[in-house]
């Protein structure tokens, strides 16, 4: 995409620019989405109807929202850090766009074809922790320094499963590129890396329950990262307020929301990225057979996005079905059980791999 | 260690129970009500906003006096035998002029106590229930028919009516003049 672009315009500042507005529309447009899928699933999950008053069954209503918010005046405390407290959204939301540069699309979008994507993705994701840390400090709130505490232990607790997760999947497929890793699983979702990976042979049939249980991992792992209930004792609304940006309002408020639903999306890709066989079609493509190339890298959007918002699903439908956990019970998920199922996992794949 | 395989069991099963029941939910139709849009039949003899038919209204001012808030004003000024104030539906003759007929809305209890003493029924509750209004004043509803000028008339015929008749009956009598004076002070 952005070789694309540079041969096209011949400005390296500007191409970058352009391919950086691409991920930036998807987050603003999913957001903009996601938030009232949010809103009319839990409402249908709780027999009610949600929006329904602005466009058809209230889709504009958070473009209404956002009008609101736009609109609002800027407090800042008195006794908060005003210059953390005015970088940390910055960075949360930078944080989780960031992420997006090395997300393959298609076989054609993608922002930059680093031969690091998945370690580049955890490392990158890390600053939201430092961003919440900051803004609950920041703001000098008793409620925002508990939220943002709770966040950074859990988002840091919860890195370790993810990571052993991702490293058996690297040590499984070879490489760290996430546009390798889609391309490998290619041609059919027998192929798909939860379906035990392109290569046929009695590995694969081996692999296929440990496949699973690692995709299972890292599903409530990520979720975990990205503080949505059942692990959103950082935003705990009942006992904290809001958590980390109770003292926010406005834009900045609705940064952190943008980072939210930003980050539920990313994770969602990599799970997908990782598993479900990226941009890859589980059924072959409708240009191939036609003889249309051009329609190919279309179709591959359209599945990769098609497979993030199942999974975005998922993580709404588990938010309005359980409730939150303890800290201790957060800890005891996280450091009991994830962990030692990770490391006995990556052990086992390890195992296969060698046969 | 059997404990801990079977935490794990639990806690992925008890989660997909849990979601099997969310998922049943997402296709069961809502019980919401879109209220403007909807509205939900409201039961038989419902208390709401209460009306006047003055065409029927004899005011006899029976329902000001059964009223526990006082929110019913009435003011009425006799007819002159000349006038003809025509019948009510159920046929009794009215005899006064209704110059007026004022209910404070706000102050009202719903009660329905005005409505049972009346005895053309012309004071009822209707099944209106949304009145809200930006301006106290608005709630005081007035439903007398007559004009001010002409309720203002009405009070001068029935004077005069008097006064004439005072002077009929004064003048077979012309001894007492002071009498009456008196009377009517």
């Amino acid at each position: 995409m952005y070789q694309f672009l540079y041969d096209l315009i011949g400005n390296e500042i500007l191409a970058g620019l352009l391919v950086a507005v691409v991920p930036l529309t998807i987050i603003l447009v999913f957001a903009l989405f996601g938030i009232w899928l949010e809103r009319k699933v839990s409402a249908h999950m709780q027999d009610r109807l949600g929006p329904m008053r602005t466009g058809w069954h209230g889709w504009l209503q958070t473009v209404a929202d956002l009008m609101k918010m736009l609109q609002k005046e800027d407090i800042i405390a008195t006794d908060a850090d005003k210059t953390l407290y005015n970088i940390a959204p910055v960075l949360v939301f930078s944080g989780s766009f960031a992420a997006y540069a090395v997300i393959p699309f298609s076989s054609k979008l993608l922002g930059s074809e680093v031969e690091i994507g998945i370690f580049y993705v955890l490392a990158i994701s890390s600053l939201v922790v430092a961003g919440i840390l900051m803004a609950g400090w920041s703001a000098n709130n008793k409620y925002s320094l508990l939220g943002a505490m709770r966040a950074v232990a859990q988002i840091i607790s919860y890195e370790i499963p993810t990571a052993l997760i991702v490293l058996s999947m690297v040590m499984l497929m070879g490489t760290l590129s996430l546009d390798k890793i889609s391309q490998m699983q290619t041609s059919s979702f027998w192929n798909w890396n939860i379906f035990g990976g392109a290569v046929f042979g009695l590995s694969k049939f081996l692999l296929i329950p440990f496949m699973f249980i690692a995709a299972l991992i890292l599903f409530i792992s990520t979720l975990a990262e990205v503080n949505r209930v059942p692990f959103d004792i950082p935003e705990a609304e009942s006992e904290l307020v809001a958590g980390y940006f109770t003292e926010y309002c406005g834009m900045k408020w609705g940064m952190f929301m943008l980072a939210e639903y930003g980050n539920m999306f990313a994770v969602s890709a990599i799970i997908v990225i990782l598993f479900f066989g990226g941009y890859q079609s589980p059924i072959g493509y409708f240009g191939n057979s036609i003889g249309v190339q051009w329609l190919v890298p279309f179709e591959q959007g359209f599945w990769f996005i098609a497979k993030g918002l199942t999974l975005v699903f998922v993580q709404m439908w588990l938010r309005w079905t359980l409730p939150r956990l303890r800290v201790d019970q957060l800890m005891t998920v996280c450091w009991k059980y994830l962990i030692p199922y990770a490391f006995l996992n990556l052990i086992i794949i390890g195992i296969i791999s060698l046969l | 260690m059997k404990q801990y395989l079977k935490n794990t069991f639990d806690g992925i099963y008890t989660v997909l129970v849990g979601m099997k029941i969310t998922f049943k939910h997402l296709f069961t139709p809502a019980v919401t009500i879109q209220y403007p849009d909807v509205k939900v039949k409201l039961p038989d003899r419902v208390r709401n906003r209460l009306y006047v038919n003055m065409d029927d209204c004899i005011g006899c001012d029976q329902c000001s006096r059964a009223c526990p808030v006082s929110c019913i004003e009435i003011e009425t000024v006799k007819s002159i035998p000349g006038e003809d104030l025509g019948i009510t539906s159920n046929g009794k003759k009215k005899a006064l002029w209704v110059t007026k007929f004022n209910i404070d809305i706000a102050k009202c209890c719903y009660c329905q106590l005005c409505v049972f003493p009346c005895p053309t029924e012309c004071i009822y509750m209707t099944d209106v229930y949304e009145f809200a209004e930006y301006e106290r004043s608005n709630f005081l509803y007035k439903f007398a028919t007559l004009t001010d000028e002409e309720s203002a008339q009405k009070k001068i015929n029935y004077e005069k009516f008097q006064a004439e008749k005072a002077a009929a009956a004064a003048k077979p009598k012309p001894e007492t003049p002071a009498q009456t004076e008196n009377k009517s002070e």
